[in-house]
């Protein structure tokens, strides 16, 4: 697994990266009232809003965190946004997408390095 | 975050490890590690203790109480003469031009008003109150003093638990009562839609009385974000959001407080500032009115969202002023202003939210019933 500074993670799944955010991420953002995914098949480029999250406090986006295509998206968050907070980095997850360029992921911090960015 | 000033009970709300926040100049809990939800359902459910020191805490003194109350009528369009001892009222400072300058309780104590303002307008609260009455009038502003509030349907009974006496207190009834030795204003009030208590405390009591209530196992400290989800859904108006100098009572739906005493046809019509538009708009009607807002879909709408007629129409005909998801009613609810002509309840109005316009119902506040204890 892979994290960004977003406090994105980035699971490889055959050519696809599975993407949620992380447990700390939505610790700081409360519970999860609303998800708002992208439609399949939208091509996006690192660093576009691709999916608004809102809490009881707030609302948030959360970024291509590389460019690629929408495979799937997460259709339980729609009805469920409390996943994100129970299960961050399993059922969770927000969208899949096809990497154009899997190199960009090269500068994502491991595990290791994500909870020393936390601390 | 030096510069941020502390209530006394700032090192309590750290050791719970709630996450503090800059708030009208004050180093606020926003939440516990309980969570803005549950700290939210746990208000509706059981009881909540809220920090409200940040509040201006305010007492008139130097006359008999029928002059301190003829003197703040010329600043409030409230009945404050006919108040009766040992009870509290809602009312708001207007301006010239009809807007509202703050809004606040305030009390009759028999030989003194007491009064609480919001945080952020307390100073030129204060120096508007010394301004209009004093030298013949003593305004003092408390700062020798809490404020926490217990809000909820435990609320009377954790705290019959230190005292038996606040049980016979009725909403709005004002006392002093003791509470584990301290000398305490209690106030059967609060600003969530449920019953419960604001109670001034000295300083120097106020950690001790905080903790005594909080191991009460009804009770749990709540942060500012379930406060703001809590008075949302009792329809309640925020000070600088839903309301504001340029907002004017009737506007905001807030004629309830304007006893028919200070109207026109009433003994003291008028007298206060902004009369001339908040008479008016009485008898003739606002251009705007401050509605409730259901979001048919589920995702919230909040403060700035402007508001359409239709799904297409280009001018807005309102705002919403605050919004978020209500826990409560399980589904995200709104308020805000629209033009008059569209305030029906029922009526469906279109919020534009990030470049889509999605439907909302105009629909009766408050969105949860209000449990008062009359």
């Amino acid at each position: 697994m892979k994290y960004t500074e977003e406090h994105e993670w980035l699971r490889e799944e055959g050519d696809v990266f599975v993407v949620g955010i992380t447990a700390h991420a939505t610790g700081e953002l409360g519970d999860l009232v609303f998800v708002e995914l992208p439609e399949v098949g939208t091509v996006v480029s690192q660093g576009d809003e691709v999916v608004v999250i809102e809490s009881v406090k707030a609302a948030s986006d959360i970024l291509a965190p590389i460019d690629g295509e929408i495979t799937e998206v997460n259709t339980a968050l729609a009805e469920t946004p409390e996943l994100a907070n129970s299960d961050a980095t399993g059922q969770g997850w927000f969208f899949k997408i096809k990497a154009s360029d899997p190199s960009q992921t090269a500068g994502f911090m491991d595990e290791a390095g994500y909870n020393e960015f936390i601390a | 975050m030096s510069e941020l000033l502390k209530t006394p009970l700032h090192d309590l709300h750290v050791g719970l490890g709630a996450k503090m926040v800059p708030f009208a100049g004050y180093d606020m809990p926003v939440q516990y590690p309980l969570g803005v939800m549950k700290e939210h359902n746990q208000t509706r459910t059981k009881a909540g203790l809220f920090d409200v020191s940040h509040m201006g805490q305010v007492r008139i003194d130097g006359a008999p109480y029928a002059d301190l109350a003829a003197a703040l009528e010329t600043m409030l369009p409230v009945n404050a003469i006919d108040l009766a001892e040992a009870r509290q009222r809602y009312g708001f400072f207007t301006n010239d031009v009809g807007g509202i300058e703050d809004d606040l309780m305030f009390a009759n104590r028999g030989d003194h008003i007491f009064m609480v303002v919001n945080a952020a307008c307390k100073d030129a609260d204060i120096a508007r109150l010394k301004s209009v009455l004093e030298p013949a009038l003593t305004v003092t502003p408390i700062t020798d003093r809490a404020l926490i509030a217990l809000q909820g349907p435990s609320a009377e009974a954790a705290l019959a638990t230190l005292n038996p006496a606040v049980a016979d207190m009725k909403f709005m009834d004002v006392a002093t009562i003791g509470l584990a030795g301290a000398d305490c204003w209690i106030s059967r009030s609060g600003y969530t839609g449920e019953d419960g208590y604001e109670i001034s405390v000295p300083n120097a009591q106020a950690v001790a009385l905080t903790q005594k209530l909080l191991d009460h196992p009804d009770v749990e400290a709540i942060g500012l974000g379930a406060r703001d989800s809590l008075r949302l859904e009792g329809g309640l108006c925020l000070y600088g959001h839903d309301i504001d100098t340029a907002t004017s009572p009737v506007e905001a739906g807030l004629t309830w407080a304007i006893q028919k005493i200070r109207r026109n046809g009433g003994e003291r019509a008028g007298g206060f500032p902004g009369a001339d538009r908040i008479l008016r708009e009485f008898d003739e009607g606002a251009s705007q009115k401050r509605v409730g807002l259901l979001p048919e879909g589920r995702a919230p709408m909040r403060e700035g969202v402007e508001l359409f007629e239709t799904a297409d129409s280009q001018t807005a005909m309102g705002r919403i002023t605050s919004g978020g998801f209500g826990p409560t009613v399980g589904h995200p609810v709104a308020m805000g202003y629209l033009a008059i002509a569209h305030t029906e309840i029922g009526t469906t109005v279109y919020g534009d939210l990030r470049g889509k316009r999605l439907p909302m119902k105009v629909v009766k506040m408050p969105f949860t019933p209000a449990n008062f204890k009359r």
